[in-house]
């Protein structure tokens, strides 16, 4: 049971205020009128639609599949009908919308047919698969489909398999009463976790600020009679980070460039574990969630939500006191503002904060950085925050990255400390944002600049095909009247046309141009159309061959092409006698 | 930008640059009250005076470069740098010199170069430098130990009301020592010049022993309040004990102790309230180090071989300059890269 404990650096130390939503335990929120689920609640590829309106659904069955492997399925529930399939707005601080299964319940709970799984007799292969489609996903807050974690790293054994029950944001219990009220459940789930990864050790870190579900898993493990070890961390916020637990309980700190798993180490958060056990010993995909209501409310406590809840309905169960003036989703630390309380609940919705300008303070003015760096101490991630601010302000992002602005794990403790007030983490979103956005943007340009190429070398081909064709009519034509055809006269032309080809400013040519055709008799045309075909056929060839000429400018194209056509009607006033050159 | 609402909802209320400010403030009190017991009551007429300078100018600066004048000016940074002034500059210097020095501070080193959290260099120190090179003389007048003198006296001659007598002529115990062995010729050793000359008193120069000591114990109090890292001061404590013991060690005749030398000057304003500077300082906790650290080798290097009384102010302008380059090779190892991967 002793456990060495390691410390990550960095951390502050808010008010928990997690004492008022424990003291009952977890409720069942009642069926709302309406569930709107999102297709859309996790890391990864958009599920699509399998139902459409009208449609009768029975709870737990398929509503959108998993698309790709970085994803996870969605399910209804409960039993009914949909009524559409539209956009609404999502659990997300824009308040945009998203593809959402609309089911009015039928209030009668039917179930699909569950299937119940011993993950012992299954290959892990289809165990995962198992997993991706009953939607088990991070319930952290995180929601990366967990299925895509439990592989371990090929070339590293698997020691440490991490659970994850600090809950170290303040206000949140969600993990704390569901550790009190079913750690069978999650200490049953584990096993799963661990033998699909091979893990040698298991380790459960629970802040010490929530003794009673300590005891409580520690109970379970023991009834079960497992060799997990339930650790009691210290209480510093973000301790229940995932590369923060992993330093704590093994001493491994996870760069952002690597995988856990490439350290031999893996987490999971116990409402993960809890609802991939209920998936394979009950044949229950995740369907609900526990949420916290808190903050300013008149009974705080935890809901068992069932998910696609509006969560003005959730909210209402609370019932907030006449001052509440706005409410966020997840922590005081990380969370955001609800934009629209119509918004579902969604798998990564672990908490419901009502908040009055008394509980949380208008922001004071934000003042110049001072350099004082107390961000630089608070940072977990031991980062230069004040250098990335300055960095981010200046929009040099190229410097934010050079001072690893994507190790940052927005957990706010830099704004949490900063004396000038500033919104740090708002700032490294800002960047995060602008760099992922310059990165499409890029990306964009140069399949744009592809495409323009392309265009570009196919006109000045079809431009240069003309061009031949009239100058080999008008060889055709002057052969026809004079056998004896000289190079002097037909490039003067071509020449011309050629340039209006590339450069279109010289116009003297098209009156030319448009002048040959016309001349020539019918004979003289087919033989011309007959070259120009072959002449086609050799330009096709030609430029089916790699060329030096793949990275060249669109002005260098067009001299290539003029210098091309040139040459190609040089050559072919030249070849009727000679006959293929080159 | 997107404007997502602003985590952390839950604000730390005790910290702000105000509160910061103010502690930096409360921690200078302790050596004020030795300055007025021992040196004079003046200095409190000259911190007045510095901080209606400092005050206006900052208003000015605030007005002309459009910014909100409420917020900027009770943030206290102006009031901290008119105090360093006040300290450094000789208590009966002239009205004039003092403004003059604080002008530039707040004017030049501070709102020319962008404002609070913007300035490279300490502004407290530009004025001292400016102030030492262009008025040698008058920034040279320390009034003689025990020179009895009314307030009303005191003030008459702050505000040049009468003549600046030669009582005035005293120096500063370092340049009294640096001046007593010049003139010495090698005649005279250390520890018969402090055991005899009135201006020293139980390890540094009399009285002023006793105001650092009171610097140094507001450092402390900063530091237990985590306004403060420890180790830009213990570099900077470091840097010139350890030139200063090397050579007291060498010859004791001719160098003064390492004490001596911590206790003397603006060795310990400089320790705790100057190095300290987190705007005009290094950033990373190496580089804290090495600013105090090589900070106070200059010091030392200038207050006994140079031509100035005293090279805190010089040292650490030096030092300003340094700063981006001791950070850029200062870098702390971010989380999971500590093994140089």
């Amino acid at each position: 049971m002793l456990q060495r404990l390691f410390s990550f650096r960095g951390g502050v130390k808010p008010e928990t205020n997690k004492a008022p939503s424990v003291q009952v335990p977890i409720g069942l929120a009642p069926l709302p009128e309406r569930l709107y689920v999102p297709l859309h609640q996790h890391i990864g590829g958009h599920p699509n639609p399998l139902v459409e309106a009208g449609q009768r659904v029975l709870k737990g069955e398929l509503i959108g599949g998993a698309e790709g492997w970085v994803s996870a399925a969605v399910h209804a529930p409960t039993s009914g009908t949909v009524i559409a399939v539209e956009e609404h707005v999502a659990a997300h601080p824009s308040g945009l919308t998203t593809l959402t299964v609309v089911i009015e319940p039928d209030g009668r709970e039917e179930w699909i047919e569950r299937q119940v799984v011993d993950h012992r007799s299954l290959p892990p292969e289809r165990v995962r698969e198992f997993l991706r489609d009953a939607g088990v996903v991070g319930l952290g807050g995180a929601v990366f489909p967990s299925h895509a974690k439990l592989t371990a790293a090929k070339a590293v054994a698997m020691e440490d398999l991490v659970i994850n029950g600090a809950e170290c944001e303040p206000f949140m219990t969600c993990d704390d009463v569901l550790m009190r009220e079913r750690a069978d459940e999650i200490v049953r789930g584990i096993a799963i976790f661990r033998d699909l990864l091979g893990a040698r050790r298991v380790l459960i870190g629970i802040e010490d600020n929530k003794p009673e579900a300590v005891a409580a898993m520690h109970e379970a493990v023991g009834r079960l009679g497992e060799d997990y070890q339930v650790v009691a961390v210290p209480t510093r916020y973000p301790a229940g980070g995932a590369k923060q637990l992993i330093r704590v309980l093994t001493g491994k700190e996870v760069p952002a460039s690597k995988r856990s798993t490439e350290l031999g180490v893996q987490c999971f958060n116990v409402a993960t574990v809890y609802t991939a056990y209920r998936a394979l010993a009950f044949g229950e995909p995740v369907l609900s969630r526990i949420v916290t209501l808190t903050g300013n409310v008149e009974q705080p406590r935890n809901w068992e939500v069932r998910l696609g809840t509006p969560m003005r309905d959730l909210v209402a169960l609370g019932r907030p006191k006449p001052d509440t003036t706005r409410f966020l989703m997840g922590g005081p630390m990380m969370g955001f503002e609800i934009p629209d309380l119509a918004a579902p609940v969604v798998k990564a919705t672990n908490c419901i904060i009502a908040g009055s300008p008394a509980l949380f303070p208008p922001a004071p003015p934000e003042m110049p950085c001072i350099r004082c760096g107390a961000c630089a101490e608070a940072c977990p991630h031991e980062l230069q925050p004040f250098d990335l601010y300055w960095f981010a302000r200046a929009r040099n992002f190229g410097k934010t990255q050079e001072y690893s602005l994507f190790d940052c794990i927005e957990c706010g403790c830099c704004s949490y400390v900063c004396p000038s007030h500033i919104p740090l983490v708002q700032y490294f979103r800002f960047a995060k944002s602008e760099i992922w956005a310059r990165e499409r943007e890029k990306q964009a340009a140069d399949a744009a600049k592809a495409r323009f190429e392309r265009r570009n070398s196919r006109e000045e081909r079809e431009q240069a095909e003309k061009a031949e064709r009239l100058a080999k009519a008008s060889v055709a034509r002057t052969s026809g009247s004079r056998p004896a055809a000289t190079d002097a006269g037909p490039p003067a032309r071509p020449r011309g046309s050629s340039a209006e080809a590339g450069s279109g400013s010289r116009a003297e040519s098209p009156t030319d141009a448009a002048a040959a055709p016309a001349v020539g008799d019918a004979e003289a045309l087919r033989k011309a159309t007959i070259v120009a075909a072959m002449e086609r056929a050799r330009a096709q060839r030609e430029s089916a061959q790699p060329k030096n000429t793949d990275h060249l400018s669109a002005a260098q194209l067009r001299e290539i092409a003029a210098i091309d056509a040139r040459r190609a009607v040089l050559g072919s006033a030249g070849e009727s006698p000679k006959g293929p050159d080159e | 930008m997107i404007d997502f609402s602003t985590p952390p909802y839950l604000l730390q209320a005790h910290t702000s640059v105000r509160r910061v400010m103010v502690q930096v403030l409360v921690a200078l009190l302790p050596g004020i009250g030795a300055y007025v017991w021992l040196i004079g009551p003046s200095i409190l007429l000259q911190l007045l005076v510095a901080s209606l300078a400092a005050l206006l100018a900052e208003a000015l600066m605030l007005r002309l470069r459009g910014r909100p004048l409420g917020l900027f000016l009770s943030d206290g940074s102006a009031l901290v740098t008119a105090w360093l002034i006040a300290l450094t500059f000789p208590p009966l210097a002239p009205w004039w010199l003092i403004t003059v020095g604080t002008l530039l501070a707040i004017v030049v080193a501070k709102h020319l170069y962008g404002g609070l959290g913007q300035n490279p260099f300490n502004p407290a120190m530009i004025a001292f430098a400016a102030c030492i090179v262009s008025f040698p003389a008058l920034m040279s007048q320390w009034p003689v130990l025990g020179l009895k003198l009314t307030l009303v006296e005191q003030l008459e001659m702050i505000f040049g009301l009468a003549p600046r007598i030669d009582a005035l002529s005293g120096a500063t115990p370092l340049d009294a020592l640096k001046t007593a062995l010049k003139i010495g010729e090698g005649n005279i050793d250390i520890p018969t010049l402090l055991a005899t000359q009135e201006v020293f008193g139980t390890f540094a120069g009399r009285g002023w022993e006793w105001v650092t000591a009171g610097y140094l114990l507001g450092g402390l109090w900063l530091w237990q309040r985590k306004v403060i890292h420890w180790q830009a001061p213990a570099g900077f404590i470091c840097g010139l004990s350890l030139l200063a013991g090397a050579l007291w060690l060498w010859n004791p005749e001719r160098f003064a102790s390492p004490l001596f030398h911590l206790f003397s000057g603006g060795a310990m304003l400089g320790a705790f309230f100057i190095v300290t500077d987190p705007v005009s300082g290094c950033t990373t906790t190496r580089g804290r180090l090495i600013f105090g650290f090589l900070a106070g080798v200059i010091a030392y290097t200038i207050r006994v071989f140079g031509g100035y009384p005293d090279g805190v102010a010089f040292a650490v302008l030096l030092l300003n300059l340094c700063v981006p380059l001791i950070d850029m090779y200062t870098r702390p190892p971010i989380f999971g890269m500590k093994d140089g991967k």
